[in-house]
């Protein structure tokens, strides 16, 4: 009888703490998407049929449903990226460029290795293989800026930011050159398909939703098990939030940052790689970008939890699979959807607007990510 | 500015220059390889030394500011979309539609600034957040009201990018007539003459940052405004106790940070090219920012960072003129994606320190709680 009731007060506990925890993002969601409709207002739409678009195209049918978890999937390991970041007291900027060498990595191993070898490799070593390179790239791009905030104190927001370029440029000299796809009748820059054994299986016949969506999933309960139930987690988050008491403690905070990073720039490498394995199966310029600055909207939107992470990918990747959907049926640009997001970005982040307007009382801690610029 | 810092300033500036003389002379002489380069440093360095003078004034004052990007991305639309406003619907005549144009600029530039110092002075949001809020609700904008004001449904311009006012004109400033009668007869003497004229024939936006700098270095260290601004930013409880405001001047310098930032946005629609694409900064807000840090928070510092960044691009940019000479050992010059990396290359290497430690204002990015 005891126990049934303190299991019952802690279940309502639970309920409690995630309602409260949701309750500032669902709020700016709302916030947002009532600006957002003024918006739509002004610029001579029709609101009410935009959203309606929006939902119809993302949730109406199977293949909707399928293609909204196809969108959530890289939304998931890059949003995963930039919170496990957050966590360290560490802002990843840089989770498009590690995307893009994760990806491109990938596309190498996907279709060049059985070259290389002068065999073909079997899918159950090809395709773990190609996956886990393009990560391992994406954890070294990131681990240099890790290893450089360590050790010289170099910012990482400027340096992440730097290593969006560098990637961007460097796979433009590749994807424009030796990896570019030698068929006749190509003039994109993009690599060649990647082998059959290298590419993922789809979960369903007929669906694009493949085995990725699963293990981004996966990811999300890996991340929430590091955070909370390692010691590597835990000094992951002791370093966030307090350096000098972490390394008092005796923590190694060098190694911690950089290992942080690391780890963010693998997730944000497995974004890419799961794309080119799972979806594309090749790496085409340009596909990276605007993954950065989502995956730092869905990390605030998430609060940062796992959990909260998925549920904003999927809202995101609902707007994203909608849009066409509300373009077809109301003419409004694709790049509304850009604009709603960075609204809500602005009312998650800007909290105390959205406590103002709703009237609702502070409490709990702040995300301390300005701590000057080193140097 | 110490002499470590500026030596390596200027060993940069050698090197590059010397990389293009080398490859160019057998194509143009190196005084004028020289001079036009020193003209494409000085207009590309337009925006990096304006963005950099946004971030001192905001980081002097005390609020982190890594939304330059986005206000220079945003001015340079409205900028450009308020010239297009007054020259086409409003019939102006485009001299005064381009002057509008850039006032249009600063003005969002400013506006820009007062969200994010609302954002961090009032509700005392990370900074660093308040800047990305800034960044992407920038992308969002600007990429949403190009497609929607041009191309969408009912649409005033029909569905097409009208043609713009135009940009500003070059400012001549007569050093070759002075020098004639000084040459005589001599056609060698001329030649040399109008390269380095060339030198100083800037547009307008070029030569005010110039000026900006010097006036920005007197406002900060010789004026009671200057003493204020360095005041809130490194001891805030300090100056309030002697009865500065300081919510009111974080929120004055950051505006006017902002509005340098507009200024940064209007070169490149209203002065470089009178056209606007998505995402046309390229990230070199942030490259500004790593100026300010290099320059030591000063304005004259900034500047001389944002002349080597201008460097860099300047050879980018020559490579490409004297592509068909570049020798065959020296053939990754050819790429432009591989020379292209040397700025972000460059902003990581300063970023290190190894050049000497900077130190920013000690209440940079801290919210000031009474």
């Amino acid at each position: 009888m005891q126990v049934e009731k303190q299991s019952v007060s802690l279940t309502k506990q639970i309920l409690r703490s995630i309602s409260e925890a949701g309750l500032i993002p669902l709020l700016a969601i709302v916030t947002a998407v009532v600006v957002g409709g003024i918006i739509i207002i002004i610029v001579g739409g029709n609101p009410i049929q935009a959203y309606a678009g929006l939902v119809e195209g993302s949730l109406g049918s199977t293949k909707a449903l399928s293609e909204t978890a196809v969108w959530s999937t890289p939304y998931i390991f890059a949003g995963l990226a930039v919170a496990l970041a957050f966590k360290g007291g560490l802002f990843n900027i840089g989770a498009e460029g590690q995307l893009a060498v994760g990806a491109v990595f990938s596309a190498l191993i996907g279709y060049a290795l059985p070259e290389w070898l002068g065999f073909a490799l079997p899918a159950i070593v090809h395709m773990p293989l190609a996956i886990l390179v393009g990560m391992l790239m994406g954890g070294i791009w990131a681990g240099i800026v890790g290893w450089l905030k360590a050790y010289t104190g170099g910012h990482e927001v400027i340096n992440t930011i730097m290593m969006n370029y560098i990637a961007l440029n460097t796979t433009s000299f590749l994807l424009n050159g030796v990896m570019k796809d030698p068929s006749p009748t190509n003039v994109i820059a993009r690599t060649p398909l990647i082998a059959k054994s290298a590419r993922m299986p789809a979960i369903f016949d007929g669906l694009r939703v493949h085995w990725g969506f699963i293990l981004a999933l996966l990811a999300a309960f890996l991340i929430w098990w590091l955070l909370n139930k390692t010691t590597l987690g835990f000094e992951i988050r002791t370093v966030g939030l307090n350096p000098d008491a972490a390394q008092y403690a005796g923590i190694n905070v060098k190694r911690t940052i950089i290992l942080t990073m690391v780890l963010s720039g693998m997730l944000a490498g497995l974004a890419g790689s799961i794309e080119v394995t799972g979806l594309n199966y090749r790496h085409e310029l340009g596909f990276s970008i605007g993954y950065g600055y989502d995956a730092i909207a869905i990390a605030l939107l998430g609060k940062s939890h796992p959990l909260g992470i998925v549920l904003a990918s999927f809202l995101f990747a609902i707007m994203r699979n909608g849009a066409s959907r509300m373009q077809f049926l109301t003419q409004l640009p694709v790049d509304l959807i850009s604009m709603l997001q960075a609204l809500i970005l602005l009312f998650v982040a800007a909290d105390a607007i959205v406590r103002y307007i709703y009237r609702i009382k502070s409490k709990g801690e702040r995300v301390v990510l300005t701590r000057g610029w080193g140097g | 500015m110490d002499f470590k810092r500026f030596g390596f300033i200027t060993l940069i500036i050698i090197v590059l220059f010397s990389v293009v003389v080398m490859v160019g002379q057998a194509k143009q002489p190196p005084l004028l390889i020289i001079t036009s380069m020193l003209a494409t440093t000085i207009a590309v360095a337009t925006p990096l030394t304006l963005g950099a003078l946004s971030g001192v004034f905001c980081e002097r004052a005390g609020v982190v500011n890594i939304g330059i990007e986005g206000m220079m991305l945003s001015a340079a639309f409205f900028g450009w979309l308020g010239g297009i406003y007054m020259f086409q619907i409003y019939d102006m005549e485009a001299g005064i539609s381009i002057a509008l144009g850039v006032i249009f600029a600063i003005l969002t530039g400013g506006l820009m600034a007062l969200l994010h110092a609302v954002l961090s002075i009032t509700f005392k949001v990370d900074q660093i957040i308040g800047g990305t809020v800034i960044n992407i609700l920038a992308v969002g904008l600007t990429g949403f009201l190009n497609r929607q004001l041009f191309f969408g449904k009912g649409s005033v311009f029909g569905g097409s990018v009208p043609s713009s006012p135009g940009v500003l004109p070059t400012i001549h400033i007569p050093i070759k007539e002075l020098f004639s009668s000084v040459c005589g007869a001599s056609t060698a003497c001329l030649e040399n003459v109008q390269a380095i004229n060339r030198v100083f024939d800037q547009k307008p936006i070029a030569l005010g940052a110039i000026l900006l700098v010097f006036f920005s270095h007197y406002v900060l260290f010789n004026t009671r405004w200057g003493l204020r601004t360095r005041a809130v930013g490194e001891h805030p409880q300090a100056a309030d106790t002697v009865g500065i405001n300081v919510v009111k001047m974080r929120y004055a310098n950051v505006i006017i940070g902002g509005m340098f930032a507009g200024l940064a946005g209007a070169y490149f629609t209203i002065e470089s090219v009178p056209s606007f694409e998505p995402l046309l900064t390229n990230g070199r807000g942030f490259i500004s920012l790593a100026a300010m840090i290099f320059g030591n928070w000063t304005p004259i510092g900034a500047w001389a960072a944002a002349l080597v960044f201008g460097a860099s691009q300047a050879m980018l940019i020559n490579m490409q003129i004297f592509r068909d000479v570049i020798p065959p050992q020296w053939s990754f010059l050819q790429e432009s994606y591989i020379v292209g990396l040397t700025p972000y290359i460059l902003t990581m290497f300063i970023l290190t320190g190894i050049i000497g430690k900077t130190t920013p204002p000690a209440a940079d990015g801290v919210p000031y709680e009474k």
